[in-house]
């Protein structure tokens, strides 16, 4: 090549777009790839599993008698908190550490990049099913073997696609509070007031105000998804699931993916 | 390759880029100076799409930056050598970017060899690298696609002399094999020495532009200087009267408002042993660049003649 011969033009037909199962991988790898990613991981599984130790003790020293729901529920705690850690921190590390400056240089389409991040905490929700559901599983098996009882199995099936909607809700909403407040102390600290102090707050106005019960399961997302955690939604509450999905998950998103358009990034 | 045109960047009332418009040709080197806040990373972070512009156009390659697939494979750019994951380990930006563009980790080695990084230090997290290796793995992420464009914002910044010798040397490399390059700096000699043209910014306006000589004949309101030396200072002196020539004692010698060649002919006919002939305006372009951005700079400069001193 010469410097007479180079074209001012670039010759981009050889050239294909980034496929968004590359860019799917590479944000995989981006969650996994540092300390704190790795670590954040690695205590998700780790409390899920002490939390199911616990579990297993308590009911088999005070010879209770759980169901295989019941094993799911306990679980739900550490992964309903930490997931939505990660969904939030999926997006925002690369504000905070300004990689997204070298993430939007190599895929100038953000949407497409906001898209495969998405895609990767889903993939991490469904990871997080498939141990949930073992290890649920291990439990109510263990439960048998130690106690003797019966083990009940009730509709393992059905409580799987369950508990996977919870982990993508849980992903899912902090990802949106991630893509809205674009740092991660901030995404963090009012997912936790989303998800621990509003429902309190729900909990006593619709105690104090007639209305305001019957209006909570429409607005109240977490409220909502109780009936997926029991296993006991039907009919109505998933209307109310949806509605209040749209406030709490579909409306912050998509503020968050407009933002992040147009953002100048620094 | 790179086309700016008309390019206008405002935060509200604060305008950073005020209609700025200029052309980078393949095989060269374009060097973009400024001062701290002049608008260069403003204007680079617009022509690689982070920042929309206001007004104005920017295309590399016939193409907006968007609409390049794949753009790591054409253009490389590094805009902030410091913005990497710090718990990231430099091996591992450099995969990230590699998959994403498709290539093979081999080609992580062979970048890592290029900008002198070695495997112990390409295993250590980027929070316990230096400026200068941060930067040299920001220049290996740049060229990881082997890009035939190269956008690099402060690309000397934080190097040591070896480093930026080196730098120089790799870019200059790049430009003779036809590549574009297009770099900033606040610092003239980082790039006087590797820039075929050079485009200085001040207050978000092009101030002024050309080859290094170009710029230098302007700095003297294109008007050639000479500094001269003789054994017998006034003699030459005599002779240089009698054709008409100005000058002024400068150091051990004089400073002629002529070419050297002129000078030299003098010399040459009056039988004048010259120790020292050169042209007298090289100071000049350090002079053109802070009176040029002057406005601009935050620390007052004292208001000086020019320095008549000629080095022993």
């Amino acid at each position: 090549m010469s410097a007479m011969t180079v074209p001012a033009t670039l010759d981009v037909s050889q050239t294909a777009t980034v496929p968004f199962g590359r860019l799917v991988r590479v944000e995989l790898r981006k969650l996994a790839d540092t300390r704190a990613g790795r670590w954040l991981l690695i205590a998700i599984a780790a409390l899920t599993l002490l939390v199911l130790i616990i579990q297993l003790s308590v009911v088999l020293g005070q010879d209770l008698h759980p169901k295989y729901i019941d094993f799911l529920q306990g679980m739900n705690t550490p992964m309903g908190v930490l997931l939505p850690v990660l969904g939030v921190m999926s997006v925002t590390s690369e504000w905070s550490q300004r990689t997204a400056m070298v993430t939007f240089t190599l895929e100038p389409s953000r949407v497409r990049v906001i898209a495969a991040k998405f895609v990767s905490i889903l993939l991490i929700s469904v990871l997080a099913l498939i141990v949930g559901v073992l290890l649920g599983a291990l439990g109510n098996v263990l439960y048998g073997v130690f106690s003797g009882n019966t083990v009940v199995w009730g509709s393992a099936g059905k409580y799987a696609v369950y508990y996977l909607l919870l982990y993508v809700f849980g992903m899912a909403t902090g990802f949106a509070f991630g893509a809205l407040f674009l740092n991660s102390p901030a995404g963090i600290v009012i997912y936790f007031v989303y998800s621990f102090v509003l429902p309190t707050i729900f909990g006593i106005a619709a105690a104090l105000m007639n209305w305001f019960e019957s209006l909570q399961p429409w607005i109240d997302f977490n409220f909502s998804q109780s009936g997926l955690i029991d296993a006991t939604i039907a009919g109505r509450d998933w209307a109310e699931l949806a509605v209040s999905g749209v406030i709490w998950l579909v409306i912050p998103l998509a503020i968050g993916v407009w933002r992040i358009r147009r953002a100048e990034v620094k | 390759m790179i086309t700016v045109e008309g390019l206008t960047r405002a935060y509200g009332s604060f305008i950073a880029v005020n209609d700025i418009s200029f052309e980078c040709k393949p095989g060269t080197v374009t060097g973009f100076l400024g001062p701290n806040g002049a608008g260069k990373t403003t204007t680079m972070r617009v022509m690689v799409g982070l920042t929309p512009a206001t007004h104005g156009d920017v295309r590399i390659g016939g193409l907006h930056y968007a609409d390049i697939p794949n753009p790591g494979l054409h253009v490389g750019v590094l805009l902030d050598a410091s913005a990497q994951h710090a718990g990231r380990t430099g091996r591992e930006v450099l995969e990230l970017g590699a998959r994403t563009m498709g290539l093979p980790s081999s080609r992580v080695d062979e970048m890592l060899d290029l900008v002198s990084l070695d495997r112990r230090e390409a295993k250590r997290r980027v929070r316990n690298y230096s400026l200068g290796m941060r930067q040299r793995l920001g220049i290996a992420h740049a060229l990881l696609g082997d890009p035939s464009v190269l956008i690099l914002d402060e690309p000397a910044n934080g190097l040591d002399p070896a480093g930026i010798r080196w730098m120089r040397g790799l870019l200059k490399g790049y430009a003779d094999q036809g590549g574009t390059v297009f770099l900033s700096s606040h610092l003239l000699h980082e790039v006087e020495q590797i820039a075929d043209e050079m485009i200085l910014i001040g207050n978000g306006r092009i101030v002024a532009r050309g080859t290094r000589d170009e710029l230098l004949l302007n700095a003297t309101g294109g008007v050639h200087t000479t500094l001269v030396t003789a054994l017998d200072n006034q003699l030459l002196g005599a002779a240089l009267t009698d054709k008409g020539m100005v000058f002024h004692p400068a150091g051990g010698g004089l400073r002629v408002t002529a070419e050297p060649v002129d000078v030299g002919r003098v010399a040459a006919e009056k039988q004048i042993v010259l120790t020292d002939l050169r042209a007298g305006n090289e100071g000049g372009l350090e002079d053109l660049f802070l009176e040029l951005t002057a406005d601009t700079q935050r620390d007052v400069l004292p208001n000086e003649a020019p320095s008549d001193e000629v080095p022993a």
